[in-house]
């Protein structure tokens, strides 16, 4: 049987003329969604973009070495490179000298190896010495780190463009001066440590929550009405209160003269002159993050609860299980998109937590997040920051598609 | 105590807020392999009564005896009673096969052995071959089948429904009515079913408890409750029902004169009502009462039709009669009575033995 165009009664075919009657709806759809997704596009889009995009740009020593690096593209790095290169270094930075904007890439080389700061100093001071001709040597005779193969090497390999040098920061790892890619020295790696204790953390804090909120989401969803509207209000009452408030109401609680720390003491659990810290160290951070997070394990726990029916658990128990066999073997089946959503959401809250372990966390205590506004505002190595919140970006990307590998993300349910 | 019950509610109370009895001082004693059905308004403790049968209320007073034993600190795991819900209750994560292997697997039952019984149950239910399905994918007289397969696969003694055909359509809920009201003659099951839809409860009761107010009304088979109820109530709630109120003039033998309400007096058969000067309402079933008898009737009296109304099978008359402007009748199509017309007025009759004077409203 042939296909044949069938005509609305204008003889235009059916096909275009139901496209032309959509075409208005359709039309209303997209402007209604214009402007979520404008604010999506400049709130996340282009800042994550940007982000992603400074943590590899490595632009600006190209930019202000470019005499330099263009010398040095043939150079092997084996020997001591020939009279065009140090006339390039000294061109270069002439210009960077009398723009006054040497101080930059002193930083940046100093990052690639040590020792530079003091070489790129010296010789921009004594730049107005050097004659015309010969540069090689009195560069030399200015610091005898000129006469140095390895400092030449690394300034040749700080020529490209991009570089993933943070990221390897970020896993205290390194380019050493062949390129090659080593650990940091025993004592500087702190990245490593953190990154355990982040994802350590969030996956405690997420156990607690759980724990706690299970029992609360199911009084929940069996209570009468009254009893569970108020308890409801309960749960929610923390989440409409600041959550700079809540972190601040802990810090009073956990202190070492709190009220807390007083019960220990009249209980006897530990001498008064001996009284145990209960902030800024993990202790705060769990305790605090755990409060803070509840609401968001309860919420869906609660919401995939209510739809599982009572008369499922009678059934279980009338058929002869006790009733823990029809609770591990009914109920607690039927909850799991729940815990999965609550876990999920938790977990991935805790990893990037800041404000919380900032107040309470002290230094044991304190987060990647932390090390990230450290880097934001203290450092001012905003490449590094980008490099280690792009890093906690793709590892919640990873631990969403292993739960959707293991779950499945059809089977959450947030209500 | 005991006495050879095999269910029995002995003086059960039951209240929930500790200020209204929801029921009241219930007696109730059910044989090994009946099919007893609790019939019915919402709100009258069917439901409460099976509760506590299966184990999930208790008693505030009284006790309930199965099979000799007293059940209230036995629970509702260890009774061993199987129990179709009104919305199935399957689990929904649970192939149709696991449903019912799950009360086999917690009583340990070989592997096996509980194949053969799954297999069994299922072909009791004609749903061979839908092992590996999801509830979801059934429709609901599918889920509703595989409901009573799981209640029975591990051969309990008594069965509990809760209204199970509530959610189904009428067409379907009739045909299974049918296959429940088998499966429980062929296997001799004893079942407790609750249900308000009397209809159902007729078809297939050996006995009926009509509850009313927290109490059993009257428990009876299906014909006695409809042709012999014992108070207004069950004449009212079972089938359809005439009534006339009244006060007792005289009463002779197994006859009793009543002086209705609009005046006129009419012969009944005391049933609540026996002494001279109660208040009486007097129930007579639609169909008891005829056109221009044929044969002599102690009862014979003139109405005006009121509406016709055609129901297929049979007509309904609405009569003016004696006072009672509802009073209806029902003839059947097949007697080519072509002078049925509204407003025209018809001699009734009826029997003094069908008209019971019963408790006044």
């Amino acid at each position: 049987m042939s296909r044949e165009q069938i005509l609305s009664s204008d003889g235009i075919p059916l096909e275009q003329s139901l496209k032309k009657a959509e075409r208005k709806n359709k039309l209303k759809a997209v402007l209604l969604v214009a402007p979520l997704f404008l604010f999506i596009l400049i709130i996340y889009v282009f800042p994550i973009g940007d982000m992603l995009f400074r943590s590899v740009d490595d632009r600006m020593i190209t930019k202000m070495l470019p005499k330099t690096f263009q010398a040095m593209e043939n150079w092997d790095g084996q020997e001591l490179p020939d009279e065009p290169v140090y006339k390039a270094i000294y061109e270069d930075l002439k210009y960077l000298k009398e723009n006054k904007t040497y101080g930059k890439i002193i930083a940046r080389l100093n990052y690639e190896k040590s020792g530079f700061s003091s070489l790129i100093k010296k010789t921009v001071r004594k730049l107005n010495k050097i004659e015309e001709g010969n540069y090689k040597e009195q560069f030399i005779k200015i610091h005898k780190r000129w006469g140095q193969p390895e400092y030449l090497v690394a300034l040749k390999n700080a020529a490209p463009n991009w570089s993933y040098a943070k990221y390897l920061k970020g896993v205290d790892m390194r380019f050493d001066q062949d390129r090659s890619i080593v650990q940091v020295e025993e004592d500087r790696r702190i990245y490593k440590i953190l990154w355990m204790r982040t994802i350590n953390v969030a996956f405690w804090v997420t156990l607690f929550c759980f724990i706690l909120a299970y029992p609360i989401s199911h009084l929940l969803a069996t209570l009468p009405m009254k009893y569970s509207n108020l308890l409801m209000i309960c749960v929610l009452l923390p989440f409409w209160t600041s959550l700079l408030v809540r972190t601040s109401s802990w810090m009073v609680l956990l202190q070492q003269q709190g009220p807390i720390n007083d019960l220990i003491v009249w209980i006897g659990l530990a001498a008064d002159d001996n009284r145990p810290e209960l902030m800024y160290n993990v202790i705060g951070t769990f305790v605090a993050m755990t409060q803070i997070l509840l609401p968001f394990m309860v919420l869906p726990l609660y919401s995939v609860m209510k739809t599982i029916s009572p008369s499922l658990m009678r059934a279980g128990k009338s058929l002869g299980g006790t009733p823990l066999v029809s609770f591990v073997k009914i109920y607690f089946p039927l909850t799991i998109p729940g815990i999965g959503a609550g876990c999920l959401l938790v977990f991935i809250l805790a990893i990037g937590y800041y404000i919380t372990p900032a107040l309470v966390g002290g230094a044991s205590g304190s987060l990647i997040s932390n090390t990230i506004a450290y880097h934001m505002k203290s450092s001012l190595d905003w490449a590094f920051a980008s490099a280690l919140g792009t890093m906690l970006l793709v590892g919640v990307l990873a631990i969403y598609w292993v739960y959707n590998k293991l779950v499945g993300i059809d089977n959450i349910k947030l209500g | 105590m005991g006495n050879d019950h095999f269910v029995r509610f002995e003086n059960v109370d039951k209240s929930y807020d500790g200020k209204q009895l929801v029921v009241k001082g219930l007696n109730l004693d059910i044989e090994e392999g009946e099919f007893v059905t609790m019939l019915g308004p919402s709100g009258s403790g069917k439901t409460t009564c099976l509760m506590m049968l299966a184990g999930f209320e208790t008693p505030t007073n009284g006790q309930i005896y199965l099979d000799n034993k007293v059940i209230s600190d036995i629970p509702p795991h260890k009774r061993g009673i199987g129990m179709v819900f009104q919305n199935y209750a399957l689990f929904p994560h649970m192939t149709v096969y696991e449903n019912l292997a799950f009360p086999l697997r917690v009583r340990k039952i070989p592997k096996d052995e509980a194949d053969k019984k799954v297999d069994k149950a299922l072909s009791m239910v004609s749903l061979q071959g839908f092992e590996a399905r999801m509830p979801m994918q059934l429709s609901g007289g599918q889920q509703q089948r595989v409901a009573v397969a799981r209640s029975l696969v591990f051969d309990p003694k008594l069965v509990l429904m809760d209204e199970p055909l509530g959610a189904l359509d009428k067409n379907l809920r009739e045909s299974m009515q049918y296959e429940i009201k088998h499966i429980h003659e062929s296997i001799g099951v004893t079942v407790v079913y609750v249900t308000h839809d009397q209809t159902e409860a007729l078809t297939m009761s050996n006995r009926i408890a009509v509850f009313n107010d927290g109490k059993v009304q009257q428990l009876s088979s299906p014909d006695e409750l409809y042709e012999r109820p014992v108070n207004s109530f069950v004449a009212e709630f079972i089938g359809e029902n005439n009534t006339f109120a009244g006060e007792i003039t005289d009463v002779s033998g197994d006859k009793c004169k009543v002086k209705l309400n609009s005046g006129n007096e009419i012969l009944a058969n005391p049933i609540v009502a026996k002494s001279k000067g109660e208040k009486t309402t007097v129930s007579l079933r639609p169909e008891r009462a005829l056109i221009d008898p044929v044969t002599e009737m102690d009862n014979n009296h003139k109405g005006k039709i009121e509406e016709v109304i055609y129901h297929g099978d049979h007509t309904r008359l609405r009569l003016d009669l004696l006072g009672n402007k509802q009073f209806i009748l029902k003839v059947p199509n097949s007697s080519n009575r072509m002078d049925i017309k509204e407003g025209k007025e018809i001699n009734i009759g009826w029997n003094s033995v069908d008209c019971r004077a019963l408790d006044p409203k």
